[in-house]
């Protein structure tokens, strides 16, 4: 999912917020939400733990209870730390060149006035499209031997050979994860350049500041709250939702130069089999996810002051 | 009837109805991973079968790649929802087998229901793939293919080699892709799909060389690997000093080289016979020769296949059993094996099919479709030559990928590649098995 | 500095701005210009690489062939039913989420309830953890619920997640106290408040939510491939993988790139259709 916890520049909740008296009403409300949450994600939550302490061949036929065994093999195979550093390099990677490219593109439409609506429209098309059908059109246009693309940079003399350079392919999934992602950062950077009141911009431009001071010290430092948020939602959508493009686009080849932790779980468990494994990795997937959400939620909600 | 009616009624209390459900002929589902004109030939195959009889239903449902299918189908079975039929790829083949209890052996379905098995009538290579070590045959051969070698006649002339006579041996292989390079014809010499099975598995088998221990797997599944032996080290090392200048390019783990072949880069090419569809239809002037082999072995000796065989799941009623009988032996009539062959480019099962399609004039007017069959042939299969049984294949084949990759890009020589593989790929087995 | 100075200046700054939006246009609509061009032409330029980067002949031939059977011939069921099952999915879990959503974070920001901090946190935690991470045991809830192969089915799990409900709570405590004061003032209950003025305010909200889920819904792959044993209960993303070979078999791609231009076109339309609604839902949640 991409819509993210909390919108960026909402203010701060009323402290004691006036309510409906009401006895059963609430439980009524919640509980289609509970239901759904208890039966879709928590039973199966159960389930992946209960799996992680075991050793099971594929159909199930036989299970053995091994304790923590499973953790202390995933967590001390070099495959796996290879695979938190690829996830930490690509996310990072990810979610700064959508952002940056978003904002830049944003500050430009912002200084437009005809045409504004055009571009609009033209940047947000990348949203709709599959991440299944994202990764193939990238491996369309860049493969080394077929790829549309692949040609001019071979005539700029780059020797581009994603398929044995890990570093290569690293840079096309993280462009093919970036660019699906520059249109929902772009429509909040534009959301967020509006809500900057203009009379501080312009005050500023009389005091002699030029547009790139005026940027840095005015506009970027506003827009905070909208980048932070966009920070959190990008990484999370870096960590879970580019699944899709890395299994088209390298299925975390070159060597294991792009196997991230989802890919991980997803190649040990539904490929290979190795479900007890999996599981745990699943497991301690589920404790990244949980803490840096209610990280995300408790310093959006206590430490970043919007105004 | 009883879940039926549930099924409904539930269904209509949350007001979400299920596709359809026709009751009376007893329905047998068939999950497979065929796509795009394969897939065609299966919704043809399930039709005309639906239609030669009135007692059964064939159902043929689409599950993704063959990971995909096979993990669609555990998931199903762990919640005693398994389908009737399943295609698994051959390399799942290790962990099907292991499954006892969760499959029946095809050899058993067809007996059980007063057919008679005759392995004589099947293509030895591919029923001795798919069979216990003791002659039983547990799945049924649906697609198989074999590797060979393709060649750009184009670039052939180009480069002034002998159009007419494609490269045998390796050794001919490495000098013809020198010769392309050198005189400029194209850019590269020789590319290959699937490294793993065509250079590895194929290439142990072909040369009649181990690439296990226990016969590779198949007397006893706790077996250690043996492709860092010399004569594979020799091997790689060669592609991976012609890959340095571009000789040889690497076009990925699975199928993805065939894009370089078609684009003109490469003149040599080896991948699957079932590839040919495509070369066929981009127009390009190509030809065909046997997989070539390492005169310093023993080879050529057969060739293994390779695609995907059906799976007969347990604890399925009498009923659904002679349904899947009778479309087994459908499905072996010559006919249809002709039909299967003719259209998709796999192999026949049956030796009467390829008898027919060989009396028919197919092969002379379609050259280059026999050779995969006479590779397969080739000799009586040796404890080499028989196929690779290992219960995580799948993951052996990753970690040989990897290696490989760190090899051509420079990073280790094939000596190194090939000790860490096979120390790599030994643990992972043992650890697959529980030991 | 004078004025014609800063005005030739602003002209310039917005020629530079209007370059750069134009290169980053291209950029980022390249890939989707790409599969229009590749679905123009016929098979045989499009095995024979690099691709051309205009259009193509064979249009009208592709688009008709794969409208008229070439699809379903590969699928085994037609494009129509396909794009049908795909917008049930997408519109059952876009309004399914608004619904049980915002009734939870009413429920959590206009109520005092026993339990209410733990009901919270119960369904705060499932925020983010992806069908594919849980994706055996939760095939197994689905088998017993018996909802294989029911529209259900393919959406009930992708509902579970609590995005939503956060982005209805961070609104609704945007809502002044003296709205809910005066509201109960009036004698309104909270099902009146809810619809003559919660329901109103939160318009543009739904909107964007709506967009963002429908989208969500449209291309999910995986689950739907696991959840669906019967060809018509396919989505065009399902439809799409199918036709694509990864080995051994031919792949017709010219009817490829048509189908993905039929999986694509959709949820663009959807985009483009309620952009302004959209935008404004972002905007306003920002105030």
């Amino acid at each position: 999912m991409v819509a993210g916890g909390r919108s960026p520049v909402a203010g701060r909740p009323p402290m004691n917020r006036a309510v409906f008296p009401h006895r059963w009403l609430p439980w009524l409300l919640v509980a289609p939400q509970l239901a759904i949450s208890l039966v879709f994600f928590y039973w199966p939550a159960v389930q992946a733990l209960h799996q992680s302490v075991l050793r099971e061949d594929a159909f199930g036929l036989r299970s053995e209870f091994v304790g923590l065994a499973n953790f202390a093999r995933v967590l001390g195979d070099p495959a796996y730390l290879n695979s938190i550093r690829v996830t930490v390099v690509f996310s990072l990677l990810t979610a700064f060149g959508s952002m940056a490219i978003a904002l830049f593109l944003a500050v430009q439409a912002e200084k437009v006035v005809r045409g504004r609506g055009f571009y609009r429209t033209l940047m947000i098309w990348p949203y709709a499209v599959a991440p299944a059908i994202a990764g193939m059109l990238w491996l369309f246009m860049f493969n080394p031997s077929f790829g549309t693309l692949a040609w001019p940079l071979k005539q700029m003399g780059i020797t581009w050979d994603p398929l044995l350079r890990g570093n290569q392919a690293m840079a096309l999934v993280v462009a093919a994860a970036s660019w699906k992602q520059i249109s929902y950062n772009f429509l909040f950077f534009v959301a967020g350049l509006q809500a900057i009141p203009r009379t501080l911009i312009e005050a500023a431009a009389i005091d002699g500041a030029g547009p790139v001071k005026r940027f840095w010290t005015i506009v970027f430092p506003l827009l905070a709250p909208t980048t932070f948020f966009l920070l959190v939602v990008n990484s999370v959508y870096a960590l879970f939702d580019t699944f899709g493009i890395i299994h088209a686009v390298t299925g975390g080849g070159p060597g294991k130069s792009t196997e991230t932790l989802v890919y991980k779980v997803y190649n040990d468990g539904f490929v290979n089999l190795i479900l007890g494994e999996s599981a745990a990795q699943s497991v301690i997937l589920m404790v990244i996810v949980i803490t840096l959400t209610a990280f995300q939620f408790r310093y959006v909600e206590r430490r970043v002051h919007y105004g | 009837m009883k879940t039926k009616f549930f099924l409904a009624t539930t269904a209509i209390a949350i007001g979400l109805l299920p596709a359809g459900m026709a009751l009376a002929k007893t329905q047998i589902s068939w999950w497979h991973a065929m796509t795009g004109a394969n897939s065609e030939v299966v919704e043809k195959i399930a039709a005309d079968f639906n239609a030669s009889q009135a007692d059964y239903e064939l159902l043929p449902v689409f599950k993704g790649t063959y990971p995909e299918t096979l993990n669609a189908g555990i998931a199903a079975f762990r919640a005693g929802q398994a389908p009737d039929i399943i295609q698994v790829f051959d390399v799942g083949t290790g962990v099907m087998m292991a499954a006892e209890g969760a499959v029946k052996p095809v050899a058993e379905v067809l007996t059980g229901a007063g057919m008679t098995f005759d392995k004589s009538q099947y293509l030895p290579g591919i029923v001795a793939y798919y069979s216990r070590p003791d002659g039983t045959m547990l799945s049924f051969p649906y697609n198989s293919s074999s590797p060979i070698l393709y060649y750009n006649k184009d670039i052939f002339e180009k480069a002034g080699l002998d159009v007419a006579n494609p490269p045998k041996t390796w050794n001919e292989v490495w000098d013809a892709a020198r010769q392309i390079k050198t005189s400029g014809a194209a850019p590269c010499g020789y590319t290959s799909t699937w490294l793993t099975w065509i250079h590895t598995e194929n290439f142990a088998a072909w040369n009649d060389v181990p690439y296990a221990t226990n016969e590779n797997g198949l007397a006893d599944g706790n077996a250690e690997l043996m492709i860092n032996a010399p004569v594979y080290v020799n091997h790689f090392q060669v592609l991976a000093d012609l890959a340095k200048d571009g000789t040889f390019k690497y076009g990925g783990r699975t199928s993805e080289a065939k894009q370089i072949f078609l684009a003109g880069e490469c003149g040599i090419f080896t991948e699957s016979s079932g590839g040919l569809g495509d070369i066929v239809k981009s127009g390009m002037n190509y030809g065909i020769g046997q997989l070539p082999y390492d005169s310093d072995a023993g080879g050529p000796q057969n060739t293994i296949p390779g695609g995907a065989s059906l799976w007969v799941m347990g604890g399925k009623p009498d009923e659904t059993y002679k349904g899947i009988a009778a479309f087994f032996s459908y499905l072996s009539q010559t006919e249809v094996q002709t039909f299967l062959h003719q259209t998709s480019g796999y192999l026949p099962v049956t030796m009467a099919a390829y008898e027919a399609t060989r009396t028919s004039g197919f092969y002379e007017a379609n050259p280059g479709r026999e050779t995969p069959i006479t590779q397969m042939l080739g000799k009586a299969p040796t404890a080499n030559s028989k196929g690779v049984r290992l219960i995580n294949l799948p993951q052996i084949r990753d970690i040989e990928n990897e290696e490989f990759e760190r090899m051509l890009a420079g990073e280790q020589s094939a000596q190194q590649a090939l000790d860490n593989a096979v120390a790599r790929g030994n643990a992972a087995i043992k650890q697959a098995l529980g030991l | 500095m004078a004025e014609g100075e800063i005005i030739g200046v602003k002209r310039r700054a917005r020629a530079v701005a209007h370059l750069a939006l134009v290169i980053g246009i291209i950029v980022v609509a390249f890939p989707i210009y790409y599969v229009f061009v590749a679905s123009t032409h016929p098979l045989q330029v499009i095995l024979r690489p690099p691709l051309p980067l205009v259009p193509g002949a064979e249009g009208p031939a592709n688009y008709t062939e794969a409208l008229t059977g070439g699809v379903g011939r590969i699928g085994g069921v037609g494009v129509g039913r396909l794009l049908w099952n795909t917008t049930v999915v997408a519109l059952g879990i876009a309004i399914g989420k608004i619904i049980i959503s915002m009734a939870s974070a009413y429920a959590i920001v206009f109520f005092r309830f026993p339990l209410r901090m733990a009901c919270f946190w119960l369904i705060f935690i499932t925020l983010m953890l992806p069908v594919e991470v849980r994706i055996l045991p939760t095939y197994k809830v689905m088998v017993d619920l018996r909802l294989i192969d029911t529209y259900g089915g393919l959406i009930l799990p992708l509902i579970a997640s609590a995005t939503a409900t956060l982005l209805f709570r961070q609104f609704f405590m945007t809502i002044p106290n003296e709205l809910v004061e005066a509201a109960r003032v009036d004698g309104a209950g909270p099902w009146r408040f809810f619809r003559d003025i919660l329901l109103p305010l939160s318009l543009t909200n739904i909107a964007a939510l709506f967009v963002i889920l429908f989208i969500y819904g449209w291309t999910q792959y995986l689950w739907p491939l696991l959840m669906t044993n019967s060809n018509s209960m396919n989505t065009i993303v399902i439809a799409l993988r199918k036709m694509i070979s990864f080995a051994d078999a031919d792949t017709p791609w010219h009817l490829v790139m048509v189908t993905a231009m039929l999986a694509i076109a959709p949820p663009i339309l959807v985009v483009v259709l309620m952009q302004r609604w959209f935008v404004k839902g972002l905007v306003e949640t920002e105030k």
